[in-house]
Protein backbone atom coordinates (compact mmCIF):
# COMPACT_ATOMS: atom_id res chain seq x y z
CA UNK A 1 0.00 0.00 0.00
CA UNK A 2 1.50 3.26 -1.12
CA UNK A 3 1.20 5.81 1.75
CA UNK A 4 1.22 8.69 -0.75
CA UNK A 5 -2.11 7.45 -2.10
CA UNK A 6 -3.87 8.52 1.12
CA UNK A 7 -2.67 12.12 0.91
CA UNK A 8 -5.68 14.45 1.04
CA UNK A 9 -6.20 17.18 -1.51
CA UNK A 10 -5.33 20.82 -0.90
CA UNK A 11 -8.89 21.95 -0.15
CA UNK A 12 -9.41 19.34 2.57
CA UNK A 13 -6.06 19.93 4.19
CA UNK A 14 -6.61 23.68 4.27
CA UNK A 15 -10.02 23.02 5.84
CA UNK A 16 -8.51 20.83 8.54
CA UNK A 17 -5.77 23.35 9.34
CA UNK A 18 -8.37 26.14 9.49
CA UNK A 19 -10.56 24.15 11.86
CA UNK A 20 -7.57 23.55 14.11
CA UNK A 21 -6.66 27.24 14.10
CA UNK A 22 -10.25 28.24 14.87
CA UNK A 23 -10.30 25.86 17.84
CA UNK A 24 -7.34 27.77 19.31
CA UNK A 25 -9.84 30.37 20.48
CA UNK A 26 -10.66 27.96 23.26
CA UNK A 27 -7.25 28.72 24.84
CA UNK A 28 -8.64 32.04 26.01
CA UNK A 29 -11.68 30.41 27.55
CA UNK A 30 -9.42 27.97 29.38
CA UNK A 31 -7.31 30.79 30.81
CA UNK A 32 -10.45 32.69 31.73
CA UNK A 33 -11.99 29.75 33.56
CA UNK A 34 -8.74 29.25 35.47
CA UNK A 35 -8.68 32.90 36.53
CA UNK A 36 -12.35 32.72 37.48
CA UNK A 37 -12.15 29.65 39.69
CA UNK A 38 -8.76 30.69 41.09
CA UNK A 39 -10.13 34.05 42.18
CA UNK A 40 -13.21 32.42 43.63
CA UNK A 41 -11.10 30.00 45.66
CA UNK A 42 -8.86 32.81 46.91
CA UNK A 43 -11.84 34.83 48.01
CA UNK A 44 -13.56 31.78 49.50
CA UNK A 45 -10.49 30.88 51.58
CA UNK A 46 -10.17 34.45 52.84
CA UNK A 47 -13.84 34.67 53.74
CA UNK A 48 -15.43 31.20 53.92
CA UNK A 49 -18.66 32.59 55.37
CA UNK A 50 -19.39 34.59 52.24
CA UNK A 51 -18.44 31.88 49.76
CA UNK A 52 -21.74 30.02 49.52
CA UNK A 53 -23.72 33.16 48.71
CA UNK A 54 -21.58 33.87 45.64
CA UNK A 55 -21.83 30.41 44.09
CA UNK A 56 -24.62 31.42 41.72
CA UNK A 57 -22.47 34.30 40.50
CA UNK A 58 -19.55 31.88 40.05
CA UNK A 59 -21.59 29.62 37.78
CA UNK A 60 -22.99 32.59 35.85
CA UNK A 61 -19.46 33.87 35.27
CA UNK A 62 -18.40 30.39 34.25
CA UNK A 63 -21.22 30.21 31.71
CA UNK A 64 -20.40 33.60 30.20
CA UNK A 65 -16.68 32.83 30.00
CA UNK A 66 -17.25 29.43 28.52
CA UNK A 67 -19.42 30.89 25.77
CA UNK A 68 -16.42 32.56 24.15
CA UNK A 69 -14.64 29.22 23.94
CA UNK A 70 -17.76 27.56 22.58
CA UNK A 71 -17.98 30.16 19.82
CA UNK A 72 -14.53 29.04 18.70
CA UNK A 73 -15.60 25.41 18.98
CA UNK A 74 -18.73 25.97 16.90
CA UNK A 75 -16.82 27.96 14.24
CA UNK A 76 -14.37 25.07 14.08
CA UNK A 77 -17.25 22.62 13.62
CA UNK A 78 -18.80 24.80 10.90
CA UNK A 79 -15.48 24.78 9.03
CA UNK A 80 -15.17 21.01 9.42
CA UNK A 81 -18.72 19.93 8.61
CA UNK A 82 -20.21 22.94 6.81
CA UNK A 83 -20.48 22.49 3.05
CA UNK B 1 -5.81 -8.18 9.67
CA UNK B 2 -9.03 -7.56 11.51
CA UNK B 3 -11.58 -5.14 10.14
CA UNK B 4 -11.09 -1.73 11.80
CA UNK B 5 -14.31 -0.10 13.02
CA UNK B 6 -14.70 3.40 11.63
CA UNK B 7 -14.30 6.22 14.16
CA UNK B 8 -17.39 8.36 13.57
CA UNK B 9 -18.03 10.56 16.61
CA UNK B 10 -20.72 12.60 14.83
CA UNK B 11 -22.78 9.57 13.81
CA UNK B 12 -24.71 9.59 17.11
CA UNK B 13 -26.29 12.95 16.28
CA UNK B 14 -27.97 11.77 13.08
CA UNK B 15 -31.75 11.98 13.10
CA UNK B 16 -33.63 9.07 11.59
CA UNK B 17 -37.31 8.26 11.41
CA UNK B 18 -38.80 5.55 13.59
CA UNK B 19 -42.45 5.85 12.56
CA UNK B 20 -43.47 7.54 9.32
CA UNK B 21 -46.16 10.11 9.98
CA UNK B 22 -48.33 12.29 7.76
CA UNK B 23 -46.77 15.23 5.91
CA UNK B 24 -48.72 18.48 5.97
CA UNK B 25 -48.12 21.30 3.51
CA UNK B 26 -48.42 24.70 5.16
CA UNK B 27 -47.83 27.38 2.59
CA UNK B 28 -44.73 26.27 0.71
CA UNK B 29 -43.34 24.34 3.67
CA UNK B 30 -43.65 20.61 4.16
CA UNK B 31 -44.23 19.78 7.82
CA UNK B 32 -43.28 16.17 8.46
CA UNK B 33 -45.04 14.76 11.54
CA UNK B 34 -42.93 11.59 11.67
CA UNK B 35 -41.69 10.23 14.99
CA UNK B 36 -37.89 10.51 14.79
CA UNK B 37 -35.42 9.38 17.44
CA UNK B 38 -35.27 13.01 18.59
CA UNK B 39 -39.04 13.21 19.02
CA UNK B 40 -39.13 9.83 20.77
CA UNK B 41 -36.48 10.98 23.25
CA UNK B 42 -38.38 14.18 23.98
CA UNK B 43 -41.62 12.23 24.54
CA UNK B 44 -39.75 9.87 26.87
CA UNK B 45 -38.37 12.87 28.78
CA UNK B 46 -41.84 14.39 29.12
CA UNK B 47 -43.26 11.07 30.34
CA UNK B 48 -40.46 10.71 32.91
CA UNK B 49 -41.05 14.26 34.20
CA UNK B 50 -44.83 13.97 34.43
CA UNK B 51 -44.66 10.51 36.03
CA UNK B 52 -42.06 11.68 38.54
CA UNK B 53 -44.11 14.63 39.71
CA UNK B 54 -47.39 12.70 39.64
CA UNK B 55 -45.88 10.02 41.86
CA UNK B 56 -44.11 12.32 44.30
CA UNK B 57 -46.78 14.97 44.85
CA UNK B 58 -48.20 13.43 48.03
CA UNK B 59 -47.99 16.51 50.27
CA UNK B 60 -46.78 14.62 53.31
CA UNK B 61 -45.28 16.64 56.15
CA UNK B 62 -42.34 14.27 56.43
CA UNK B 63 -41.44 13.72 52.76
CA UNK B 64 -40.19 10.43 51.40
CA UNK B 65 -37.14 10.34 49.13
CA UNK B 66 -38.95 11.16 45.89
CA UNK B 67 -40.89 14.06 47.38
CA UNK B 68 -37.71 15.41 48.98
CA UNK B 69 -35.97 15.35 45.58
CA UNK B 70 -38.90 17.06 43.88
CA UNK B 71 -39.05 19.74 46.57
CA UNK B 72 -35.32 20.39 46.53
CA UNK B 73 -35.46 20.76 42.73
CA UNK B 74 -38.14 23.39 43.23
CA UNK B 75 -36.06 25.06 45.93
CA UNK B 76 -33.11 25.40 43.53
CA UNK B 77 -35.25 27.57 41.28
CA UNK B 78 -37.26 29.32 43.97
CA UNK B 79 -34.71 30.00 46.74
CA UNK B 80 -31.36 29.90 44.92
CA UNK B 81 -32.23 31.61 41.63
CA UNK B 82 -35.44 33.64 41.59
CA UNK B 83 -35.44 34.69 45.24
CA UNK B 84 -31.97 36.27 45.48
CA UNK B 85 -31.72 37.48 41.87
CA UNK B 86 -35.18 38.97 41.22
CA UNK B 87 -36.72 39.31 44.67
CA UNK B 88 -40.41 39.44 45.51
CA UNK B 89 -41.49 40.49 42.02
CA UNK B 90 -40.17 37.24 40.59
CA UNK B 91 -42.78 34.87 42.06
CA UNK B 92 -45.06 34.83 38.98
CA UNK B 93 -42.17 33.69 36.76
CA UNK B 94 -41.03 30.74 38.90
CA UNK B 95 -43.17 28.20 36.92
CA UNK B 96 -41.58 29.16 33.60
CA UNK B 97 -38.01 29.04 34.92
CA UNK B 98 -38.80 25.79 36.72
CA UNK B 99 -40.19 24.19 33.56
CA UNK B 100 -37.18 25.33 31.56
CA UNK B 101 -34.83 23.94 34.20
CA UNK B 102 -36.62 20.58 34.41
CA UNK B 103 -36.90 20.03 30.67
CA UNK B 104 -33.22 20.73 30.06
CA UNK B 105 -32.19 18.76 33.15
CA UNK B 106 -34.16 15.65 32.16
CA UNK B 107 -33.07 15.72 28.52
CA UNK B 108 -29.42 16.29 29.51
CA UNK B 109 -29.42 13.54 32.11
CA UNK B 110 -31.16 11.10 29.76
CA UNK B 111 -28.54 11.68 27.10
CA UNK B 112 -25.72 10.91 29.56
CA UNK B 113 -27.22 8.19 31.75
CA UNK B 114 -28.78 6.17 28.94
CA UNK B 115 -25.77 6.74 26.65
CA UNK B 116 -24.45 3.35 27.82
CA UNK B 117 -26.84 1.90 25.27
CA UNK B 118 -25.19 3.90 22.50
CA UNK B 119 -21.72 2.71 23.51
CA UNK B 120 -22.99 -0.87 23.41
CA UNK B 121 -24.24 -0.36 19.87
CA UNK B 122 -27.98 0.02 20.49
CA UNK B 123 -29.57 3.31 19.48
CA UNK B 124 -31.46 3.52 22.77
CA UNK B 125 -31.14 7.20 23.37
CA UNK B 126 -30.47 10.41 21.61
CA UNK B 127 -28.90 13.60 22.94
CA UNK B 128 -31.77 15.98 22.21
CA UNK B 129 -30.03 19.00 23.73
CA UNK B 130 -27.07 18.56 21.40
CA UNK B 131 -29.32 19.55 18.48
CA UNK B 132 -29.00 23.25 17.76
CA UNK B 133 -32.65 23.37 16.62
CA UNK B 134 -33.87 22.32 20.08
CA UNK B 135 -31.61 24.61 22.10
CA UNK B 136 -32.28 27.53 19.73
CA UNK B 137 -36.03 27.02 20.20
CA UNK B 138 -35.68 27.16 23.97
CA UNK B 139 -33.38 30.19 23.79
CA UNK B 140 -35.52 32.17 21.33
CA UNK B 141 -38.66 31.35 23.32
CA UNK B 142 -37.03 32.61 26.52
CA UNK B 143 -35.49 35.70 24.96
CA UNK B 144 -38.57 36.95 23.15
CA UNK B 145 -40.89 36.16 26.08
CA UNK B 146 -38.70 38.36 28.24
CA UNK B 147 -38.36 41.07 25.59
CA UNK B 148 -42.11 41.26 24.94
CA UNK B 149 -42.82 41.17 28.67
CA UNK B 150 -40.63 44.25 29.00
CA UNK B 151 -42.80 46.17 26.56
CA UNK B 152 -46.01 44.89 28.13
CA UNK B 153 -44.91 45.99 31.60
CA UNK B 154 -43.11 49.24 30.83
CA UNK B 155 -44.23 50.33 27.36
CA UNK B 156 -41.81 52.26 25.13
CA UNK B 157 -39.85 53.34 28.23
CA UNK B 158 -38.33 49.87 28.10
CA UNK B 159 -36.07 51.01 25.23
CA UNK B 160 -34.21 53.03 27.88
CA UNK B 161 -32.55 49.73 28.71
CA UNK B 162 -30.07 50.46 25.94
CA UNK B 163 -29.24 53.96 27.16
CA UNK B 164 -26.13 54.31 29.32
CA UNK B 165 -26.26 57.50 31.37
CA UNK B 166 -23.19 59.67 31.98
CA UNK B 167 -21.62 59.13 28.55
CA UNK B 168 -22.67 62.39 26.88
CA UNK B 169 -24.80 62.49 23.73
CA UNK B 170 -22.31 61.00 21.23
CA UNK B 171 -20.86 58.49 23.62
CA UNK B 172 -24.41 57.51 24.54
CA UNK B 173 -25.36 56.88 20.90
CA UNK B 174 -22.24 54.77 20.41
CA UNK B 175 -23.04 52.84 23.56
CA UNK B 176 -26.63 52.22 22.40
CA UNK B 177 -25.24 50.34 19.39
CA UNK B 178 -22.90 48.26 21.52
CA UNK B 179 -25.60 47.58 24.12
CA UNK B 180 -28.04 46.51 21.40
CA UNK B 181 -25.54 44.09 19.89
CA UNK B 182 -24.74 42.58 23.27
CA UNK B 183 -28.47 42.36 24.05
CA UNK B 184 -29.59 40.70 20.83
CA UNK B 185 -26.71 38.22 20.81
CA UNK B 186 -28.20 36.69 23.97
CA UNK B 187 -30.42 34.05 22.35
CA UNK B 188 -27.44 33.00 20.23
CA UNK B 189 -25.20 32.56 23.27
CA UNK B 190 -27.94 30.79 25.24
CA UNK B 191 -28.48 28.31 22.42
CA UNK B 192 -24.81 27.79 21.61
CA UNK B 193 -23.77 27.27 25.24
CA UNK B 194 -26.09 24.33 25.83
CA UNK B 195 -25.53 22.94 22.33
CA UNK B 196 -21.74 23.23 22.48
CA UNK B 197 -21.42 21.73 25.94
CA UNK B 198 -23.56 18.70 25.20
CA UNK B 199 -22.13 18.16 21.71
CA UNK B 200 -18.52 18.48 22.90
CA UNK B 201 -19.04 16.11 25.81
CA UNK B 202 -20.71 13.45 23.69
CA UNK B 203 -18.09 13.68 20.94
CA UNK B 204 -15.26 13.20 23.44
CA UNK B 205 -17.04 10.25 25.10
CA UNK B 206 -17.72 8.67 21.73
CA UNK B 207 -14.08 9.15 20.65
CA UNK B 208 -12.73 7.39 23.72
CA UNK B 209 -15.34 4.66 23.22
CA UNK B 210 -14.02 4.05 19.70
CA UNK B 211 -10.44 3.95 21.06
CA UNK B 212 -11.43 1.16 23.47
CA UNK B 213 -12.82 -1.04 20.69
CA UNK B 214 -10.22 -0.23 18.03
CA UNK B 215 -7.23 -0.77 20.34
CA UNK B 216 -8.73 -3.94 21.85
CA UNK B 217 -9.12 -5.43 18.36
CA UNK B 218 -5.45 -4.66 17.62
CA UNK B 219 -4.40 -6.01 21.03
CA UNK B 220 -6.26 -9.30 20.66
CA UNK B 221 -4.36 -10.15 17.46
CA UNK B 222 -1.53 -11.48 19.66
CA UNK B 223 2.25 -11.02 19.76
CA UNK B 224 3.74 -7.62 20.54
CA UNK B 225 0.41 -6.01 19.63
CA UNK B 226 -0.97 -7.26 22.97
CA UNK B 227 0.55 -4.09 24.43
CA UNK B 228 -2.29 -2.15 22.74
CA UNK B 229 -4.60 -3.53 25.43
CA UNK B 230 -3.02 -1.08 27.91
CA UNK B 231 -4.22 2.13 26.19
CA UNK B 232 -7.52 0.38 25.56
CA UNK B 233 -8.02 -0.16 29.29
CA UNK B 234 -6.85 3.40 30.00
CA UNK B 235 -9.41 4.73 27.49
CA UNK B 236 -12.10 2.73 29.25
CA UNK B 237 -11.08 4.28 32.60
CA UNK B 238 -11.22 7.66 30.86
CA UNK B 239 -14.84 6.97 29.78
CA UNK B 240 -15.79 6.19 33.37
CA UNK B 241 -14.28 9.49 34.51
CA UNK B 242 -15.78 11.44 31.62
CA UNK B 243 -19.25 10.05 32.34
CA UNK B 244 -19.00 11.49 35.84
CA UNK B 245 -17.84 14.81 34.43
CA UNK B 246 -20.67 14.80 31.89
CA UNK B 247 -23.21 14.22 34.67
CA UNK B 248 -21.90 17.36 36.40
CA UNK B 249 -21.99 19.30 33.12
CA UNK B 250 -25.54 18.11 32.39
CA UNK B 251 -26.82 19.37 35.75
CA UNK B 252 -24.73 22.54 35.63
CA UNK B 253 -25.87 23.52 32.13
CA UNK B 254 -29.53 23.14 33.10
CA UNK B 255 -28.82 25.33 36.14
CA UNK B 256 -26.91 27.89 34.07
CA UNK B 257 -29.67 28.13 31.45
CA UNK B 258 -32.25 28.73 34.19
CA UNK B 259 -29.93 31.21 35.95
CA UNK B 260 -29.39 33.27 32.80
CA UNK B 261 -33.11 33.27 32.04
CA UNK B 262 -33.61 34.57 35.60
CA UNK B 263 -30.99 37.29 35.13
CA UNK B 264 -32.65 38.41 31.88
CA UNK B 265 -36.05 38.45 33.59
CA UNK B 266 -34.57 40.49 36.44
CA UNK B 267 -33.78 43.35 34.04
CA UNK B 268 -37.42 43.45 33.01
CA UNK B 269 -39.07 43.00 36.40
CA UNK B 270 -36.78 45.41 38.27
CA UNK B 271 -36.47 47.84 35.35
CA UNK B 272 -35.95 51.43 36.46
CA UNK B 273 -34.71 50.79 39.97
CA UNK B 274 -31.25 49.56 40.70
CA UNK B 275 -29.87 50.13 37.22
Amino acid sequence: MNPVASVVDFHTSAKLIGAGLAAMGMIGAGVGLGVLFGSYLQAAIRNPAGAASQQTMLFLGMALTETMGLFAFVVSLIILFGS
Amino acid sequence: MAQQPAIEPMHQFLIHKIIQGPVFHVGGLAVDMSITNSVASMIAGAVILIAFFALTARREIVPNRGQALAESLYNIVDRVLVGPIIGHGGKPYVPYIFTLFLVILVLNLMSVVLAVGNVAGFDLTFAVTSQLAVTATLAVLTFFSVFILGFVKHGPRFLGLFWVSGMGIFGGIAMVLIEMISYFVRPLTLALRLFGNMLGGHVVMSLFGSFVVALAIVGLSGGLATLALIPSILSFAMIVGLTGLELVVAILQAFVFAALATVYLNEVVNFGHGH
